[in-house]
């Protein structure tokens, strides 16, 4: 063995907060990592600041720590642990960054640390502009005309040259935040501006387009013996122009002949062996679909979000080997973990087809610019296994879980050809049902082609399913078209539909056909070689390779695609109730369609099956698996919403019953309940017309909050003032109806908080309460929240505990449970209830040190928290003071407001702990990316109704050596108060919009504060201003509750000055 | 949809839909899993009396275009799929698979389970099968297969010499099934080659003057080629050899090893290859049903210099006082990887140590 035995600690460096273009995929290595190095008998020390991840597990490391991701926190770790080597690959960009840094600030010199994986000399070289074309020039490889410039007048110099459409690429900025497509010179100085003021280094590369190019992607491993192979080829369906991140993909490539894919094999590894990556490795290129003429796109010298989809794609776990070859070991003495016959040297083969779909944030975000370019927007993503593109792209639809299960997206029936056929043109998020709509009005592919540069191989696909529907609509109850119809991908309630029937009905008929799925294995050698890897697919076809075999089977739901609300932590909660089976005995099998997560890491579960998350492909597994029950609770919404309609089926749902979870999400029984128990509660009102909103609204008196009933992440709430505001909500913001009422609360001000609770029926353990640190009105998710709550009286800690207790009791709870409570005035009232998992459990269960997935996923199978040692009440709690901080991914969002509101936007959140609530928060401000500001300027533009408490705070911040700024109105009332306004800003409007923006730009500003009445959170001032701030990167707070808290911890930073 | 039937010589029959041409055929059932390369394996002549199976569960996704096929006539037996794209699309393209297979009057059966296919063979062994739209026809078809068996080189092979006249060293290549792309492969190094029909005699490969003698791939068992051997025995005594896949074979059995039928062969290229002597590793495309026996090695002149890192094939030799050397796999890739192309230089060095030595032995 070829392990290197002069290495004994290591270092991992994780990549922080879920943002857009950094996200769980960086879960699913970094813990692959770690155990991979800790199997090879490494001791490994963990930095991560993302509570919410399997990674910062105490079991994933020797040592975590969950600190900041800044220079300073890591070299501090360093100097603590002295590793011998520092892993930064599986980190994401953040964690090549913090290497760079820290060999540029000596650290690693001075500690005398080592870079595994990969070097920074092929660091630089892969992502420094100049070093890369200097790389491709001297392996006479082709990469589009390029310049790298620093100013606008240089950049518009150069793109004379190359003409229009040319690329602006930000350097070292996440995701190509920043970057564009210009088309003309307005577009291109709009975009080159931005790109350079968001570059760290003000430095832009100007770039040929070889948009209309085929986009592929190549997955390769290199080890230090200079083997090198192709894990996985990737052929965008979007071609070049969209970023991979946000374009719909297939593995493996579909359009090139053999000698076109020889071509850029070749290429890719002459690339993995100049670079003498030890690892894993992502190259991009681009293929021009006349000639063989290619370029090189870019190469991720690292693990990336594509290792995530090809290691699902193929079952080949590159993060793992890649952390096993970065010590030193080589790719053909390691076994090949999915056959376990033969080595990891092994190019896998596919004998199925995959389709990943991007899953983007537009549902939540209405106001967001929907176009794509080279600027990633998606959250998330799906994958979907089939045996041919449509049953994998249709699968992989009805995994998104948006308004249509289909490739019929109703909306698009209502635009005009012209409408279409820009849509077509320039391609946003649903292009892909636009071209459906073309199809269905008989454009032909060729047309299609003309407008979307999409190979007509990938359209042909499209026709086809459209024909077959078709086909099934004009043959109603045509049975031999059934199975057709199944091959490719329709689902039953799809059938149903074209042929009036019930999806139940359609599910008998093909069960009396005997027409089931087969599922097959994902075996990285399309059969040939014996493989035993638990990880399936359906599909229709002759032969199945699985059958039931345990009577002790527990069917996990997982949480789908990561979205705006729904995010890691339900992966989190799903891989520990997995895990929780396992140990107890059972086999567990995982249902999920994330290929970025651990869960969909087939080692994690007995059984993996990459499927949809619909009830029909849930029954699927379920008449094949025969569980003892599907647990729900752990995967989010997506999973819950499955609970009824299984039970309907006769499929029994383990922990807290469907009745129950229904008791707790009615408004009208709720309420009953939450009377009966005599707890306080906000008044509240269920509507189910317009007129009956605007009456409720009168009698509870305004404020009220307002919402849809069964929603997930805040979705479409809003506080109104008026009359008015509640009109405009009512008929923009939702859809009334007898199905779909709308919740109507009074709204209360006061402190937020909320508990998680595990009930077994008898025992309420309740692990600790967290504290929001924004008042009511900003959802859950984006609060900051600090453990243990720190302004609670004993009265109110009682009234919580004695709350929560009473419900889950009486909710009949069996797992978890979340409840939100709002404080008002020493009172505390219960605003709602969720009989499930929620956000907040990987953070408590950190910080507690109590297992809540694992104690409640024993519950569920029956355990007693008595018997474990648990019992009723707030646990006992002496650590570390904690503070959770929302991360946003604005700046990759054009248009949308970063106000906070009802509304979850977070992507992501950090954590950070320390002795003193001061020092947490700090450290939580530090991880979620921001400099914690000392002096400089504070631009204040603050409501009427909150001005007064405005003035407190400023004063006390001019006492910490701030200048205060401000626009006018902000500044008059202020100037009453005696504060003085070293700086008037002008409003936008007449001239102010110029005025403010060099202000802004002109980096003495150090933070800006807006906040605004919420019946005016449209108000385009102030959004100019958020965006404004988010795009020159300066810390910007929208509520004077975290300006609050954040001054309250920089006077407890600071000495105070005061002459005699 | 026209329905076709695939038999198996136990009786067995799984039904599918026709594509290609309308004929019934026999043929032993083998799997190929590369996932690109649908037309140099039809049109590798190796594939001479084999039905070939794709694991891959599309085909003719880019269509078939003048420049990639490694024969002149398709030999191949039949094709199973489980789906074959109706457009094409690829700018080289210039006629959809099932118009090619027409041509060729290759049977194609499509819409198969070809996992569950390829994990039988891969459990029992490679089977005879037949692709036929009436089942009766079939157990005759997979009977007669016998009788041809041993003729499969000699239907293979080109019946008269030809030239591929070019600058540089005077190459021999002893066609046995020759595909293609070994002959591209000298052709871009200059090499002046002569291509020989399967039967010649040493006396008439010597008569050509090469520098250098290649043996090429080919269909079947190699011990039913006994011809070559003696050809094989006479010319490495004076000529360096260079022997590919049944070229390979034949220069073992003539050096004294023997060569067995494997359970399922390897066909791909994927194939992972260690050169043992500096441990490189290179990814292989093979199309093999049989292998030289690495225990018989031992009592010859051969030693091994190569070998797939999973099973453990032989897959290359080299003679110990000779300058011959032979590899199982394809280092001319077509379909697959180029990873073992160098091999080809390696044969020319060879040819050049070789004479310089001649020289210096004349000098002396």
């Amino acid at each position: 063995m070829s392990k290197r035995e002069d290495l004994k600690k290591i270092l991992v460096i994780g990549s922080g907060p879920i943002i857009i273009s950094q996200a769980a995929e960086f879960d699913y290595s970094g813990s692959q990592a770690c155990l991979a190095l800790k199997e090879e008998g490494y001791e490994v020390v963990l930095i991560n600041s993302n509570p919410a991840t399997i990674m910062t597990d105490k079991e994933i490391a020797d040592r975590v720590y969950i600190e900041p991701l800044t220079l300073e926190f890591v070299s501090r770790v360093i100097r603590i642990e002295q590793p011998d080597a520092i892993l930064p690959t599986v980190g994401g960009q953040t964690g090549l960054n913090l290497a760079k840094q820290l060999d540029e600030h000596g650290v690693l010199e001075k500690y005398d640390v080592e870079l595994l994986g990969t070097s920074l000399k092929s660091i630089m070289q892969a992502e420094d502009r100049e070093q890369f074309k200097q790389l491709m020039l001297d392996l006479a490889e082709p990469v589009p005309q390029s310049k790298t410039v620093t100013t606008l007048d240089e950049a518009t110099e150069f793109v004379q040259t190359i003409g229009f459409p040319a690329i602006i690429r930000p350097a070292y900025t996440l995701g190509g935040t920043g970057g564009g497509i210009a088309k003309d010179e307005a577009e291109f100085e709009e975009i080159t501006s931005n790109g350079l003021s968001l570059s760290p280094i003000t430095q832009v590369l100007i770039e040929q387009s070889i948009a209309g190019f085929k986009e592929i992607e190549f997955e390769v491993m290199r080890d230090h013996a200079d083997n090198t192979m192709v894990v996985c080829s990737m052929e965008n369906f979007d071609p070049v122009g969209i970023h991979t991140g946000d374009s719909i993909v297939y593995a493996p490539v579909q359009t090139l002949s053999d000698r076109e894919y020889q071509m850029l094999r070749d290429v890719s590894l002459k690339l993995i062996s100049a670079l003498k990556i030890e690892g894993g490795c992502n190259v991009q290129l681009a293929l021009d679909p006349n000639s063989f003429e290619y370029y090189i796109i870019e190469v991720n010298p690292r693990v990336s979000r594509s290792s995530a989809l090809a290691s699902k794609a193929t079952g080949y776990p590159i993060a793992k080997l890649a952390a096993k070859i970065a010590v030193g070991l080589t790719l053909d003495e390691i076994k090949n973990p999915v056959t376990q016959t033969t080595f990891a040297m092994f190019e896998p083969m596919l004998d199925y087809v995959v389709a990943k779909i991007p899953r983007w944030p537009f549902d939540k975000f209405n106001q967001a610019d929907r176009n794509l370019g080279t600027q990633m927007k998606a959250t998330g993503e799906v994958m979907a296994i089939g045996r041919n593109i449509e049953e994998a792209t249709q699968k992989a639809v009805r995994s998104l879980e948006i308004e249509t299960q289909s490739l019929t997206l109703p909306e698009m029936a209502t635009k005009t050809d012209e409408e279409l056929a820009d849509l077509l043109v320039h391609a946003r998020d649903d292009r892909l049902f636009a071209i459906y709509e073309a199809i269905k009005r008989h454009w032909s592919l060729p047309e299609i082609h003309e407008l979307t540069k999409i190979d007509l191989f990938f359209l042909d696909k499209l026709l086809r399913i459209f024909e077959i529907e078709t086909a099934l609509k004009a043959q109603p109850n045509a049975s031999e078209l059934l199975k057709l119809a199944k091959q490719n991908g329709f689902s039953d309630e799809m059938i149903a539909d074209f042929w009036q029937m019930t999806t139940d009905e359609i599910r008998n008929v093909r069960k009396g056909q005997n027409l089931l799925p087969t599922y097959k294995m994902v075996d990285t050698c399309a059969g040939e070689f014996e493989a035993h890897t638990p990880y399936f697919y359906s599909t229709y076809e002759t032969e199945t390779e699985r059958h039931a075999d345990s009577d002790k089977t527990v069917l996990v739901l997982g949480s789908g695609p990561i979205r705006i609300g729904q995010g890691i932590e339900f992966d989190y909660a799903t891989v520990h109730c997995a895990q929780t089976l396992k140990e107890a005995g059972y086999q567990a099998v995982i249902m999920n369609n994330n290929p970025e997560t651990v869960s969909t890491d087939f080692s994690i579960s007995d059984k993996l099956y990459f499927e949809p998350l619909t009830l029909e492909d849930v029954l699927n597994v379920v008449d094949v698996e025969k569980p003892l029950g599907v647990i729900v609770q752990f995967g989010g919404q997506t999973a819950i919403n499955l609970a009824a309609p299984l039970e309907e089926h006769g499929v029994k749902i383990l922990g807290t019953t469907v009745a129950d979870v229904d008791r707790a999400e009615d408004r009208d029984e709720f309420n009953q309940i939450i009377k009966q128990l005599a707890i306080p509660q906000p008044v509240g009102k269920t509507a189910f017309t317009n007129d009956e909103a605007q009456a409720n609204a009168n009698e509870i008196g305004y404020p009220v909050l307002v919402r849809p009933s069964y929603v997930l992440g805040g979705r479409a709430m809003q506080i109104v003032h008026s009359d008015e505001q509640l009109q405009t909500y009512m008929t923009t913001a939702v859809e009334v109806s007898p199905h779909h009422p709308v919740l109507i609360d009074s709204y209360l001000s006061g402190k937020e908080c909320e508990v998680d609770a595990i009930c077994d029926g008898e025992t309420v353990l309740i692990p600790g309460i967290m504290e929001h640190i924004e008042g009511a009105g900003i959802h859950s998710g984006d609060s900051m929240a600090v453990y243990p709550a720190q302004t609670f009286s004993q009265t109110v800690i009682d009234q919580i505990e004695a709350a929560t207790i009473k419900l889950a009791l009486e909710l009949k709870c069996r797992g978890l449970m979340n409840v939100q409570f709002v404080v008002h005035d020493e009172t505390v009232y219960v605003i709602e209830v969720n009989p499930r998992a929620s956000r907040t459990v990987p953070f408590l269960s950190k910080v507690t040190d109590i297992p809540m997935t694992q104690l409640a996923t024993k519950v569920i199978m029956g355990e007693k928290l008595a018997d474990i040692g648990y019992q009723t009440g707030i646990a006992a709690y002496t650590g570390q003071v904690h503070v959770k901080a929302p991360v946003f991914s604005f700046s990759k969002l054009n248009n949308v407001d970063s106000l906070l509101s009802p509304e979850m936007k977070s992507t992501g959140e950090v954590m950070g702990s320390d002795a003193t609530f001061a020092k947490a928060l700090a450290k939580a401000f530090l991880g979620s990316g921001f400099d914690i500001p000392s002096e400089g300027q504070v631009l204040l533009t603050i409501d009427d109704q909150q001005k007064a408490r405005a003035t407190t705070i400023a004063r006390r911040l001019i006492e910490l050596g701030f200048r205060i700024s401000a626009t006018d109105g902000t500044a008059d009332y202020l100037e009453k108060d005696g504060i003085k306004v070293a700086n008037r800003v002008g409003k936008f409007g007449s001239d102010g919009d110029h005025e403010l923006g060099k202000v802004l730009a002109s980096q003495k500003i150090s933070m800006v504060v807006n906040t605004v009445d919420d019946g005016n959170s449209h108000h385009e001032d102030g959004a100019k201003m958020r965006a404004l701030a988010i795009s020159h990167e300066i810390l910007l707070l929208t509520s004077l509750d975290t300006l609050n808290a954040l001054t309250g911890m920089l006077e407890e930073q600071s000495y105070t000055l005061a002459a005699l | 949809m026209k329905k076709r039937y695939l038999v198996f010589e136990n009786g067995e029959v799984i039904e599918g839909e026709a594509f290609g041409a309308d004929v019934a055929r026999a043929g032993e059932l083998v799997f190929n899993t590369g996932m690109t390369g649908y037309q140099e394996s039809i049109t590798d002549q190796s594939y001479n009396g084999e039905i070939l199976m794709f694991t891959y569960p599309l085909i003719g996704n880019y269509g078939i275009n003048f420049d990639d096929d490694e024969s002149v006539a398709p030999t191949t037996a039949g094709v199973v799929a489980h789906e074959v794209a109706r457009t094409a699309s690829n700018w080289r393209n210039q006629m959809s698979l099932d118009t090619f297979l027409k041509q060729h009057d290759i049977p194609g059966i499509k819409g198969i389970d070809t996992r569950s296919l390829t994990k039988k063979i891969r459990m029992q062994g490679s089977t005879k099968a037949a692709i036929v739209d009436e089942i009766e026809s079939a157990p005759e078809l997979i009977n007669s297969l016998a009788l041809s068996a041993t003729k499969l080189v000699e239907l293979s092979s080109t019946h008269k010499a030809y030239p591929n006249p070019n600058t540089g060293k005077r190459i021999v290549v002893v066609d046995f099934g020759l595909k293609h792309s070994i002959l591209r492969e000298l052709a871009e190094r200059n090499c002046n080659v002569t291509v020989l029909p399967a039967d010649s005699t040493a006396q008439e490969v010597l008569n050509c003057q090469p520098d250098g003698v290649l043996l090429s791939n080919g269909p079947g068992d190699p011990k039913n080629v006994p011809a070559a051997l003696e050809m094989i025995r006479t010319i490495e005594q004076l000529v360096p050899i260079f022997g590919i896949c049944l070229g390979h074979q034949l220069f073992a059995l003539a050096n004294g090893c023997d060569t067995f039928k494997m359970k399922f062969g390897h066909r791909g290229f994927n194939h992972p290859v260690k050169e043992i002597i500096t441990n490189r590793i290179d990814f292989t495309s093979q199309n093999h049903g049989y292998a030289v026996d690495a225990k018989s090695v031992a009592q010859t002149e051969l030693f091994i210099t190569h070998e797939e890192i999973n099973d453990q094939t032989v897959e290359g030799l080299r003679h110990k006082q000779y300058p011959a050397f032979s590899v199982q796999f394809h280092p001319d890739a077509a379909p697959g990887p180029h990873d073992a192309s160098h091999l080809f230089d390696d044969f020319l060095e060879m040819i050049d140590s070789q004479q310089r030595q001649k020289e210096l032995e004349q000098h002396v």
